[in-house]
């Protein structure tokens, strides 16, 4: 009877936390699910390759931020209760999503448009850099001994979740309006639906009960009278926090951004794949892989989590660059026999606010079914300057989706392995008067900072080798991901040990 | 294996130098000095917001490690 209790104690637990997650997740990753539409919207068309990389700069600027809601509301969460912080970061954030969907754009706004989208992207950042720690360590701190590995790894699925959800809203969105509808105002709407996660946080709040293990810490006086100065001031504890980031957290950012967020920039600017061909193939992905987190959360409370997160690294380490060779390779035109017959090339002339612009289409086909259209635009300022550029997609085959859905599922696969256990994790490795800081400050660091940046650097090593006219040049943008994995992985070998995990 | 991990404590320190120094005159100072906004930005990102966390994070890393905070028999 008393199992049956718990075991529904802790379901109504995941539950809720995972539901607030989730949706928080979904908020965040909108804007670079987004990011090549948002580029079009509050930046300056003239030059679309800065306009992209100020877009997933501004993508990145609220993961950087996060550690500054770790430290933040982390303290709040060790001083005041899980609880109460869990519903005002779901609340920042549901109404920050919300406002970004209601800013006009640059045409109309100017640089205020950019500016503001930079602001509600850092309070997002702040809100998410609060959110997570807090859900891992309420989850954590309700599960059952021995179980939290699995219970913590259902949180652990709703950041895939919260990215899969994200891109299936787009992709309807998109279907429901036409092409010109969803590029005027279309693209606003998964913004303005975070208006929900206002309402469901405050539904939340009413089924919410403070974590146990808080509530008896505070009882007993035995919770910190100031967490940030605990957790960094202390060596004891400081040198907790540097092993999880440079053990763990780093290599699993990494990896987590580039399964996900670098594969789809990668398939959509490198590759050229026709932007909702990438986002299905990615969500199907996405959605195969999810169970495996609870399977690999499973797994750690078995046989330990070091071994599982070092052996997801050590796979990206060896496998990121034969993966995404073959991806490339898939669908690469000089794989495939055109036919030369059946090119259309066309032209047209479009007035723009800044002057005047010439569009040449040319549409190819190839024998395998893939359809190439390159679009070279030229855009005549008013004072004669000519800028040329091109933006080319590709329509891909079912057997090329497919086989880049696969590829996609391997580095998720990695993600799984890497992310599934790293809640319990860090929630093993600090005392409860600490742990809402001491967890979310490192994986903070390594998520946001290091994996949130990557898309924007990894893009740019490709676009300079590419310039440098290096034969791989695809490839290039690897090389970041690789090298801190590597570098993780020797260190969590060596450094971290089992009898370091000591705290219930 | 405690030994090991003091001796690669300097391995730690000396990359971090290391790192530190090809961010700032080789990824960080020539980019953000140049004229194209995607050297600016990647620049930025390395020298600002990469470099210090690096070079501070695995200097902390290798002195603790160095000075024995990982041993076993310290837990």
């Amino acid at each position: 009877m008393n199992e049956q209790i718990e075991t529904k104690s802790i379901l109504k637990v995941i539950g809720i936390s995972s539901l607030g997650t989730l949706i928080e997740w979904y908020d965040f990753y909108i804007f670079g699910s987004l990011a090549v539409v948002l580029s079009t919207k509050f930046f300056p068309l003239e030059n679309p390759t800065a306009a992209f990389l100020s877009t997933l700069a501004t993508f990145g600027a609220g993961f950087v931020v996060r550690p500054f809601g770790a430290l933040f509301f982390g303290s709040m969460g060790d001083l005041i209760g899980r609880k109460f912080t869990f519903i005002m970061t779901l609340t920042l954030m549901g109404g920050s999503t919300f406002l970004i969907g209601c800013i006009p754009s640059y045409a109309q706004w100017g640089y205020a448009a950019p500016a503001l989208v930079l602001l509600l992207r850092l309070l997002q950042g702040l809100a998410l850099g609060g959110q997570y720690g807090g859900a891992a360590t309420y989850v954590a701190e309700h599960a059952p001994e021995g179980k939290r590995g699995y219970w913590t790894s259902w949180i652990q699925t709703t950041a895939t979740l919260g990215l899969f959800v994200s891109l299936m809203v787009i992709f309807s969105v998109k279907n429901i309006l036409t092409e010109a509808d969803f590029d005027a105002w279309g693209w606003r709407i998964p913004f303005l639906l975070s208006i929900f996660l206002v309402f469901i946080s405050f539904w939340i709040k009413r089924y919410m009960d403070e974590s146990p293990v808080f509530q008896k810490a505070k009882k007993e006086g035995k919770t910190s009278k100031s967490p940030i100065r605990d957790s960094f001031g202390n060596k004891y504890n400081l040198k907790y926090i540097l092993l999880a980031l440079f053990g763990a957290v780093l290599g699993q950012g990494v990896i987590w951004y580039t399964g996900q967020f670098y594969a789809m920039t990668y398939m959509k600017k490198v590759m050229e794949v026709q932007t909702d061909q990438v986002d299905l193939l990615l969500g199907i992905a996405l959605l195969i892989a999810t169970p495996f987190f609870v399977f690999f959360g499973w797994l750690s409370d078995k046989v330990g989590r070091k071994w599982i997160m070092l052996l997801g690294m050590a796979l990206a380490v060896i496998t990121y660059r034969p993966i995404y060779e073959q991806m490339y390779q898939t669908t690469n035109t000089d794989n495939k026999t055109e036919m030369v017959n059946q090119t259309k090339v066309s032209s047209q002339k479009l007035s723009r606010s800044y002057g005047e612009e010439h569009q040449q289409i040319t549409t190819k086909k190839y024998t395998d079914g893939t359809v190439y259209r390159l679009v070279q635009t030229t855009q005549v300022k008013p004072d004669k300057t000519e800028v040329t550029y091109h933006s080319n997609t590709k329509t891909i085959t079912p057997k090329d989706r497919n086989m880049l859905c696969f590829y996609t599922f391997l580095q998720v696969l990695y993600i799984t392995m890497v992310y599934g256990p790293i809640a319990a994790f860090l929630v093993d490795l600090f005392p409860a008067k600490l742990r809402y800081t001491s967890m979310s400050f490192p994986y903070h660091i390594g998520n946001g900072v290091f994996g949130g940046l990557l898309p924007a650097v990894s893009t740019y090593l490709v676009s300079n080798a590419q310039i440098n006219n290096d034969p791989q040049f695809y490839l290039a943008g690897l090389w970041y991901p690789i090298a801190i994995s590597g570098v993780c992985f020797i260190i969590g070998a060596i450094y971290i040990d089992k009898s370091f995990i000591k705290h219930k | 294996m405690d030994q090991i991990k003091r001796i690669l404590g300097v391995l730690w320190l000396l990359l971090a130098i290391v790192v530190a120094y090809y961010s700032v005159f080789y990824f960080g100072i020539p980019k953000i000095t140049s004229e194209a906004q995607e050297d600016i930005v990647f620049g930025v990102i390395i020298l600002c917001v990469l470099t210090p966390i690096i070079s501070l994070g695995l200097g902390f890393f290798g002195y603790f490690a160095l000075s024995g905070a990982y041993d076993k028999k310290e837990q």
